[in-house]
């Protein structure tokens, strides 16, 4: 027990000691959460728009303030001519115009149609797909607000949003991000924490010494694991107290699940580590092996639905993908153990699978 | 205490297999300081690796204080200090925070066993303060001497504790082994450095993984049998082609600043009449004692010509 003691406290003093590392275990999960939070966002927000109104009648007025004073859009512009159309766009002030076209409420009066253009800019075709969607939905709604009685019978889709109703994009990354931070502290920073015995000669000692192989590793990854809870409790503050995403299933049940992936992270790290004697090729193996995956196939970045089988396939070997769907399930819908108990299964057995190959071997002597 | 017997241990590369030890034996008694002599790349890691059970031999068996290096491996960790090669201790530790360490994971303290180290330990104390990382080179072995030591050791293990180390330091670590020596300590040493064998009671002399010579160190310079003179000239370079060329000596080495020449029977006449009618002056001709490094190097020639002749 004193030798534990001693071995955690050593532990310390590397981690605390060297400014990288207390920047990236610290550091990193905060600038995630805030990068991903208010640049990288795919939200759409305020953004610009041109009108092209042929008519300038009463409504068509009404319609294109409603644009306006949505959070969406701004109209940046009143177009007098068709052909003023092609120059915005292609000068890039806008990224969608409004036509509406002449007599328009005459038309919907004597009619009961009449047909707006939506023209969007789909060099980034979901931004585009976003603003027209977002377009149609006011059109509907001021079309609810004015013609409900003169409308012949329609269908109206009734569309409603679970879960996430501001389709915020932070309900995505947030779990997203749990599992990066996870894996880069728990599976990075162990494989290279222990490798660098290996490559500073420290090693040799602690192996020639009574200390159990076991206690060794155990009392190698202890910190990180500390670590881990830290950088979890960091990241669900900041996004209930910045980004106001609720957590809306049990708290206890996510930080406990939380450090089942985190110990998975840990014994791949102590798996990676066992593979190779440089600090560097360490790095590269937990980036370009795990980290990478983590980013592409546990659906954070790319849905996995529209993967081809195959990706589907591998993806289910990634652990980070079960993770995510964990903190969706309980994080954002509140759901409990008994919905997510084969996710929580599958990523339990993946831990204990290399838990066990990582401390088979990890090797009692060198090389 | 030691005990090896037909140690063998080779490496395997991606293109070759490296021979790393050729059936080594050994058998040091409790007490003795014995060094392990020989260049880089002769084997002395390798074999100092098998003994601390960190390296697995390929054949062979080795004993240390009764216990077998593979199948008591842990018993073995308890009873053995060890220093290797390299520096080897927390660099980004404290001098005092390293000691406090090794001394806690085997299981004892420094106020324990303080009496070991303390003539070790005091010389480095006023820096106990300072990280590990920033200290000399002297001062850095003199800490892992006192690591390796914390937890009173029956052997000890010390894989070249001078290489990269100043004169005087040198010194003053082998008067600190003489004296753990004399406390009874079972010393097993490595070192490149020829002019440190004599402080040991026995050396092997070991090359490509054989060991060429165990002995004292008295009886390895008294092995050597032929006459041996050192010899020196206005032109040096040019000296050692004569001597070679012209088959005056069987046999002639750089070393220092003289030329060593030994042969079956040297008649200093010929030598220096030769000499002179190559156009050298000043020639210096003296009678010495065969040094444990010229035994040694005597020894490589006869092996490099053996293999050369088989």
């Amino acid at each position: 027990m004193k030798q534990f003691r001693a071995f955690i406290k050593k532990e310390w003093f590397h981690i605390f000691r060297d400014r990288k590392t207390v920047f990236i275990l610290f550091g990193m999960p905060v600038m995630q959460i805030l990068i991903f939070g208010f640049a990288l966002t795919n939200e759409v927000k305020n953004a610009n728009v041109a009108v092209l109104d042929y008519s300038k009648d009463a409504k068509s007025t009404e319609l294109v303030q409603q644009m306006d004073a949505s959070r969406y859009f701004d109209v940046y512009s009143s177009l007098n001519r068709s052909a003023d159309i092609d120059r915005v766009l292609k000068a890039g002030k806008v990224k969608m115009v409004m036509v509406i076209p002449p007599d328009f409420t005459q038309s919907i009066e004597a009619k009961h149609k009449v047909t707006i253009q939506l023209i969007a800019d789909a060099s980034d075709p979901n931004l585009a797909t976003t603003l027209v969607n977002y377009a149609s939905s006011i059109v509907n709604d001021f079309q609810k607000q004015y013609f409900t009685e003169k409308i012949p019978l329609v269908v109206t889709p009734e569309v409603r949003m679970l879960y996430n109703p501001q389709l915020k994009g932070a309900f995505n990354f947030v779990p997203g991000v749990m599992a990066m931070v996870l894996m880069l502290v728990s599976t990075m920073m162990t494989s290279i924490a222990i490798v660098r015995e290996k490559e500073l000669g420290t090693m040799e000692i602690l192996l020639a010494s009574p200390l159990k192989p076991l206690l060794i590793i155990i009392s190698k990854t202890i910190p990180y694991l500390f670590l881990s809870l830290i950088n979890i409790s960091t990241i669900l503050l900041l996004s209930v107290f910045v980004l106001d995403l609720p957590i809306n299933g049990s708290l206890f049940l996510l930080v406990s699940l939380s450090m089942l992936f985190a110990i998975t992270c840990l014994s791949l790290g102590i798996l990676i580590s066992s593979s190779t004697n440089s600090q560097q090729v360490a790095m590269l193996i937990s980036l370009m092996g795990l980290f990478l995956p983590t980013i592409m196939l546990s659906g954070f970045m790319f849905p996995i639905e529209n993967m081809p089988l195959p990706m589907q396939f591998i993806s289910n070997l990634v652990p980070a993908k079960w993770y995510f769907y964990i903190v969706k399930d309980v994080m954002i819908k509140g759901l409990g153990i008994a919905s997510i108990w084969k996710e929580v299964l599958v990523l339990f057995g993946m831990t204990m699978f290399f838990l066990v190959v990582s401390i088979k071997k990890f090797k009692l002597r060198l090389s | 205490m030691i005990f090896a017997e037909q140690l063998t241990k080779s490496y395997r590369t991606k293109t070759e297999e490296v021979k790393a030890l050729l059936s080594v034996d050994l058998n040091i008694p409790k007490g003795e300081m014995f060094g392990v002599i020989g260049p880089d790349g002769a084997g002395k890691t390798s074999l100092f690796r098998i003994l601390t059970t960190l390296l697995l031999a390929d054949s062979g068996t080795a004993v240390i204080n009764g216990l077998d290096v593979v199948k008591d491996y842990a018993k073995i960790r308890q009873q053995i200090g060890y220093m290797p090669g390299r520096f080897s201790l927390y660099q980004d530790l404290t001098v005092e925070e390293n000691l406090q360490f090794f001394a806690t994971i085997f299981n004892t303290t420094i106020e324990e066993n303080y009496s070991l180290i303390k003539d070790i330990y005091e010389q480095i104390a006023p820096f106990k303060d300072r990280r590990a990382g920033q200290l000399s080179g002297g001062m850095k072995q003199k800490l892992a001497l006192s690591c390796a030591l914390i937890h009173r050791p029956e052997v000890l293990f010390l894989d070249e504790p001078t290489t990269g180390v100043d004169a005087v330091s040198r010194k003053e670590f082998w008067q600190m082994l003489q004296k753990l020596k004399s406390d009874g300590l079972t010393i097993l040493v490595s070192t490149p450095y020829m002019d440190e064998a004599e402080q040991c009671d026995r050396i092997a002399l070991i090359q490509e993984g054989k060991i060429l010579m165990n002995n004292t160190p008295e009886n390895v310079k008294a092995s050597f049998s032929d006459p041996l003179f050192a010899i020196r000239s206005n032109k040096m370079y040019q000296l050692l082609h004569d001597l070679r060329d012209d088959h005056l000596v069987q046999a002639a080495h750089i070393f220092g600043e003289d030329i060593h020449i030994s042969s079956e029977v040297i008649n200093q006449q010929v030598i220096i009449d030769a000499l002179q009618a190559k156009g050298h002056t000043q020639i210096q001709l003296k009678q010495i004692n065969p040094s444990i490094e010229d035994v040694f190097i005597k020894l490589l020639m006869h092996t490099e010509s053996h293999e050369q002749h088989s």
